[in-house]
């Protein structure tokens, strides 16, 4: 190295670094198919051991360190080691972690520590019981993730063989919504997704659109529903909670009545998601096929107060109480209540029944990040407004909404304003809203998992409105049955995990009004849930048997392809309509979609016992 | 009817044959092992792989379907070496140093790996590994488990879930090692298995084995196929016979039981065969001494049959009864109720097998 200290060269220092690149992005493939049902302490292990395999050899603590500890870990996993070796590992993780030099060592110790205490129970059952706690096993990764457990690779397949009725009904089979999953469902069936390890997951929403849009959901017959029970149940709330209640009881042979308070059935699918994201006739499809599976009674404009639920839990067998979360959270600042000023919810209600608002040369602000903050946003830019803003108080990346509704916003013209937190409303002479005053935010600490804004040190600032939009999350309107007696906890039911509410056995709830508000599927999974607990009460086990064969599967294409994307009508079009939004895939995508399933019902765990998780 | 070639020859396969079903329907021999018929096709061990014309891998035959134009090669070069890899990985965990050597193994000679690597000349695994040795389960009067003989085929998960349906036996977790949970240790009591043994029977090596095979060899016996005694359900069983005695029942494939047996039919249906204290011949009381005394069947038959004519004639058949006992098979105990219509002419019938 002396005689050439007075040259340079460029070349790489680590030639591999370059090539290590595709290898290590294998590797986070990888870590994001993770299946559902893994132990915890193997997936840390496999933490650990990528951590102890980064050493650069120079400290005692993670040079040596981190092989013991992973040697520790292999026994604790492999549920050979005792309690005591247990404790004598953390008390190394806590020597790793405070003593290592760089964070290759401190920051593997810290994470061992952590997932220690995060999975307590489990590495418990591994040195006192020496197995697993009951319930870790792997299972088909989409239909586990699935809440309503839908037989995904049973319908891609169907959809390859061309069956779309027979995959309409296969999806039928668990969720009587095939039409708004297809449409609007936020898809957890795709988060592990095993395909993951060979390119990237399915796109399992866009197959399922491909079905319903080549066998409309009302066109797909009904199974048989079985014998009339003369049992009644009445379900308050006729949203996808309430209605795949009424679904599966109606199958049941049982007699439903469906409270709602609204002119139209559908919930939030009606009255929260615009119809350019999930258009009306097609919500219809799966009423109309919901309605028709036996005996379901619907009154509409029916709303349910504390003398109504008297009189309905001394009617009926039994309830379910399925009313969502209905009403816009406020904001408390000054003006709140100027004119102009607007709940979200309301907004989009108001749409659900065809009232739609023209906001023709408006400036709309809307504040909020999540779905419905760009449900508004999207629908502003479609009532004609002159410029549309959103303003969230973290950044973009932070924002719960999914990132192609925030992307679509963007591309129909939306600005976003993030780092900037409301503080109150500035009227006109004549009290109406005019702008809305917000104060910088500075991104923070990581708190609950998310980094949280603290107030920036930088002056208020305006953004020019005339009407603002208030999409800051729902309350659930529970007290009539409060007064009833039932017991919430911060506005939501409070129930057993079969969803009796507490201290009752005839008087259920589910969906948004007991979690909180969340997405549609696991409104729908709770009602399937519901229906079979009821079913139980009443004394039957009705079974619903689904008679769909299940195509034979083909060996995996192993070759790695593109994930097939939806794609939308030009935003510069889209934007001055309410049609749906969405183009359809072509057979020929489908095909090469339906081909890239790996089919996990078929190979590995899913075809032992025990390897689906299903409700039917 | 799908046609498939098979080793070079094409035969007819039935709708939705897997290649297997296929090959055994043309006489054509592809080895398995944790395959079991109607219980069992998980495709875990790899020793069923056969190749396919056009695919890339090897696929397991066991749960591969056929299709139409399908050219299968069940042996060559290739899947010799992947199947005696595959079985080299199977005995590297299978515990050969530990609680019992091959020799010791209650199913010396029974074994369907013993004999899977005989054939591919699997002599020695290749992959030792040294392995803590896991206690023995055997707190079960009729059953026992040895896990370090285990090689996780899932086989007697099938006969316990999917054929008898009594969902006692399961695979469990211990970290990424799946195991098997047999219900065979100290609280055997109080879980549901019922200790019919048809994971035991399923069990293709000497993990799960019924505790009595200790007193035989499978070459000492000899199996006589005969009708379970034990009640009116007429499962078949092969009564394992060794120097003129019985020492074991097997479930045989018959209508009723597909091959199954209940705790009863594979337990305590023979041992009375050889009781010191078994009654072989009739009995007659000495109305002097009290004493039972030996007798012929004639004899016995004709007090039996000239009392009760007596009876019948003096009192009507309304004093007589018959009751049948439940071990007895639904076409004697027919006979026995039509003996007591016409010849006793009483209803008075009846029978305890709602036992």
């Amino acid at each position: 190295m002396g005689e050439t200290l007075a040259k340079l060269s460029i070349a790489s220092k680590v030639e591999d670094d370059a090539l290590l690149g595709a290898f290590l992005e294998r590797h986070g493939r990888r870590i994001a198919a993770m299946p559902p049902g893994i132990c915890p302490v193997a997936a840390q292990l496999s933490l650990l051991q990528a951590a102890a395999a980064q050493t650069c050899g120079k400290c005692v603590p993670c040079r040596d360190g981190l092989p013991r500890l992973v040697a520790m870990i292999e026994r604790v996993a492999a549920c050979e080691a005792g309690e005591d070796e247990l404790r004598a590992c953390r008390s190394l993780a806590e020597m790793v972690r405070d003593t290592s030099d760089c964070a290759i060592g401190y920051e593997a110790a810290q994470a061992l520590l952590e997932g220690m205490d995060a999975f307590a129970s489990e590495y418990e059952s591994h040195v006192r019981s020496h197995g697993c706690r009951e319930g870790v096993k792997q299972s088909v990764p989409c239909e586990t993730l699935c809440p309503a457990h839908v037989n995904v690779p049973g319908y891609i397949a169907l959809v390859e063989a061309g069956d779309y009725a027979g995959a309409v009904g296969m999806v039928r089979k668990d969720n009587p919504f095939p039409t708004a999953c297809a449409l609007v469902c936020e898809h957890p069936c795709e988060a592990h997704c095993r395909r993951t390890l060979i390119d990237a997951p399915l796109n399992i929403r866009g197959i399922k659109k491909y079905a319903v849009d080549h066998a409309p959901a009302d066109t797909v017959p009904i199974p048989v529903h079985s014998a009339d029970t003369a049992r009644t149940v009445a379900i308050i709330g006729g949203g996808p909670s309430g209605l795949t209640c009424a679904y599966f009881l109606a199958l049941m042979g049982h007699r439903v009545t469906v409270f709602e308070a609204r002119k139209q059935l559908g919930g939030m699918l009606r009255y929260g998601i615009p119809a350019y994201r999930f258009p009306r006739e097609r919500l219809d499809e799966d009423i109309r096929g919901i309605l028709s599976a036996g005996s379901i009674t619907a009154r509409c404009e029916c709303p349910v107060g504390l003398h109504e639920m008297g009189e309905i839990a001394e009617t009926y067998d039994a309830v379910y109480i399925a009313i969502g979360a209905q009403t816009g959270k406020t904001l408390r600042m000054d003006h709140a209540d100027a004119a102009g000023v607007m709940s979200a919810v309301d907004l989009l209600g108001r749409i659900g029944d065809g009232d739609y608002p023209d906001f023709s040369g408006k400036r709309v602000v809307v504040v909020g990040g999540g779905n419905v903050a760009m449900d508004c946003a999207r629908t502003s830019v479609r009532a004609g407004a002159a410029e549309v803003t959103v303003v969230y108080r973290r950044r973009k990346e932070d924002m719960t909404a999914l990132s192609a509704e925030i992307e679509s916003a963007i591309a129909e013209g939306v600005e976003m304003i993030v780092l900037q937190a409301p503080v109150g409303i500035e009227t006109d002479e004549a009290g109406r809203c005019a702008a809305l005053i917000t104060q910088p935010q500075m991104i923070g600490p990581v708190r609950g998992g998310r980094p949280a804004p603290i107030a920036a040190d930088k002056p208020q600032d305006r953004v020019e409105a005339d009407v603002v939009l208030i999409a800051v999350g729902q309350d659930i309107q529970a007290a009539p049955f409060e007064e009833y007696g039932l017991e919430t906890n911060r506005g939501c039911f409070v129930v057993d995990e079969y969803l009796a509410v507490t201290g009752r056995d005839n008087v259920f709830a589910g969906g948004d009004c007991q979690t909180g508000p969340a997405t549609a599927i696991k409104a729908i999974a709770a009602g399937r849930v519901v229906a079979r607990n009821i079913d139980e009460y009443l004394g039957y086990h009705h079974t619903l048997r689904s008679d769909i064969p299940v195509p034979q599967a083909h060996e995996n294409d192993r070759t790695p392809r593109g994930r097939v994307e939806i794609t939308e009508r030009p935003a510069r079009v889209r934007r001055n309509d309410f049609d749906h939004v969405e183009n359809g895939m072509s057979r020929e995508e489908v095909e090469q979609e339906c081909g890239r399933c790996l089919r996990c019902d078929r190979f590995g765990f899913g075809v032992s016992e025990g390897g689906r998780q299903q409700y039917a | 009817m799908p046609s498939i070639k098979i080793d070079g020859t094409v035969f007819e396969a039935a709708e939705g044959a897997t290649i297997l079903e296929a090959a055994q329907q043309a006489g054509i021999r592809i080895p398995t092992l944790c395959y079991l018929k109607d219980a069992n096709a998980i495709a875990s061990c790899r020793v069923c792989v056969v190749e396919v014309e056009g695919q890339e891998h090897p696929v397991p035959a066991c749960a591969t379907a056929v299709r139409d134009g399908m050219s299968v090669t069940t042996d060559s070069l290739k899947i010799r070496a992947y199947r005696q890899v595959a079985l080299d990985l199977i005995i590297s965990d299978h515990g050969l140093d530990s609680t019992r050597y091959c020799f010791s193994c209650d199913k010396n000679g029974a074994c369907e790996l013993q004999a899977l690597c005989r054939e591919y000349g699997v002599l020695e695994p290749t992959y030792r590994q040294a392995k803590e040795h896991k206690p023995i389960l055997d707190a079960n009067p009729f059953l026992s488990f040895d896990p370090n003989l285990c090689i996780v085929c899932q086989r007697c998960v099938g006969a316990c879930n999917a054929t008898a349906r009594n969902h006692t036996l399961a695979t469990g977790k211990r970290g990424v090692r799946t195991v098997i949970e047999a219900p065979f240790g100290e609280d055997w009591l109080a879980t549901g298995c019922e200790s019919c043994g048809n994971c035991a029977q399923a069990c293709p090596t000497g993990a799960i084995a019924v505790k009595r095979r200790g007193g035989y060899r499978s070459w000492e016996t000899e199996r006589v196929r005969t009708t379970c005694p034990h009640c009116g359900v007429g499962c078949q069983l092969d009564l394992v016979v060794k120097d003129g005695r019985v020492v074991d029942a097997e479930g045989a494939p018959g209508p009723s039981n597909q091959g199954l047996l209940c705790v009863k039919g594979r337990s305590a249906s023979f041992d009375f065969v050889d009781a010191p204290d078994r009654i072989r011949t009739p009995l007659v009381k000495n109305s002097a001494t009290g004493e039972f005394e030996s007798a012929t069947w004639d004899e016995a038959l004709d007090l039996v049959a000239a009392r009760f004519a007596e009876i019948r004639d003096a009192q009507g058949g309304g004093a007589l009864a018959a009751f049948a006992c439940s071990r007895a098979t639904n076409e004697d105990i027919y006979l026995f109720q039509k003996m007591a219509r016409t010849v006793f002419r009483t209803n008075n019938v009846d029978c305890c097998a709602r036992v």
